[in-house]
C-alpha cells in the first residue's frame, strides 16, 4: 500500500512545481529536492532489511567481508552520485551533472582496486 | 511525516511569488527582490536540514564512512 501513498504524493508535488515553475524556478527546484528526499527516507526500512539479507546471505556462503562492504559502498556512492546528478540535470544545468558522474566514477574505481588485486592474485595462484 | 514540509514549502513558493508580484505593482522593486531571497533563504534551510538527514541515513545505512 506504500507504493500508493507514494506515487499520490510524486503526483501532488509535480503539479505544484509546475505551478510554481514558471514564477518561482528555484523553489520548485527545491520542491523536487525535497520529494525525493521524502521518498528515500520512507523506503530507508526496506532497503535495510535488504542489506541484512544479503549479509547474512554473504556470511552463509562465507564470502569474506571485504567484498561485500566494498560492493555496499559502491552501491551508496552510486546512488548519493544519481540522486545529486538528477538534481543538477532537472535544474538544467547538464555540465555539473557531468562532473558529478565523473568524480562518482572515479570514487568507485578507487574502491574496487582491492577486489581487482584479490582476483588477480587468485589468478595467478591458479595458472600453472 | 516530513509531507508537511513539502507543502509548507510550497505555500511559501506561492505566497513569494504573490508578494512579489504585488510589490512590483507597488513600485517597491527592491522590495519584492528581498522577499523573494528571503523566500529562498528560508526553504533552503528546511531542504539542507532535510538532506543532511538522507545523507546521514544513507552513510549509516551502507556504511559510507
Amino acid at each position: 500500500m506504500e507504493i500508493i501513498q507514494i506515487v499520490g504524493l510524486c503526483v501532488v508535488t509535480t503539479i505544484l512545481v509546475v505551478l510554481l515553475r514558471e514564477d518561482r524556478p528555484e523553489i520548485a527546484l527545491q520542491m523536487s529536492i525535497v520529494v525525493g528526499v521524502i521518498i528515500l527516507l520512507r523506503m530507508i526500512n526496506q532497503i535495510l532489511a535488504i542489506v541484512e539479507y544479503l549479509r547474512d546471505l554473504s556470511l552463509r556462503a562465507n564470502i569474506s567481508n571485504l567484498y561485500i562492504s566494498t560492493v555496499f559502498k559502491i552501491i551508496g556512492i552510486a546512488y548519493i552520485a544519481e540522486f545529486g546528478s538528477q538534481i543538477c540535470k532537472d535544474a538544467g544545468s547538464h555540465s555539473i551533472a557531468s562532473k558529478i558522474e565523473f568524480s562518482a566514477k572515479v570514487f568507485i574505481l578507487v574502491l574496487s582496486f582491492p577486489v581487482l588485486m584479490a582476483v588477480m592474485d587468485l589468478i595467478i595462484k591458479i595458472l600453472p | 511525516m516530513e509531507v508537511d514540509i513539502l507543502f509548507k514549502i510550497a505555500a511559501i513558493g506561492i505566497v513569494i511569488s504573490i508578494l512579489s508580484k504585488v510589490l512590483d505593482e507597488a513600485g517597491r522593486k527592491e522590495q519584492a527582490q528581498m522577499t523573494t531571497l528571503a523566500g529562498v533563504v528560508i526553504v533552503l534551510m528546511m531542504v539542507i536540514q532535510l538532506v543532511s538527514q538522507l545523507f546521514y541515513n544513507v552513510k549509516t545505512m551502507f556504511q559510507l564512512y
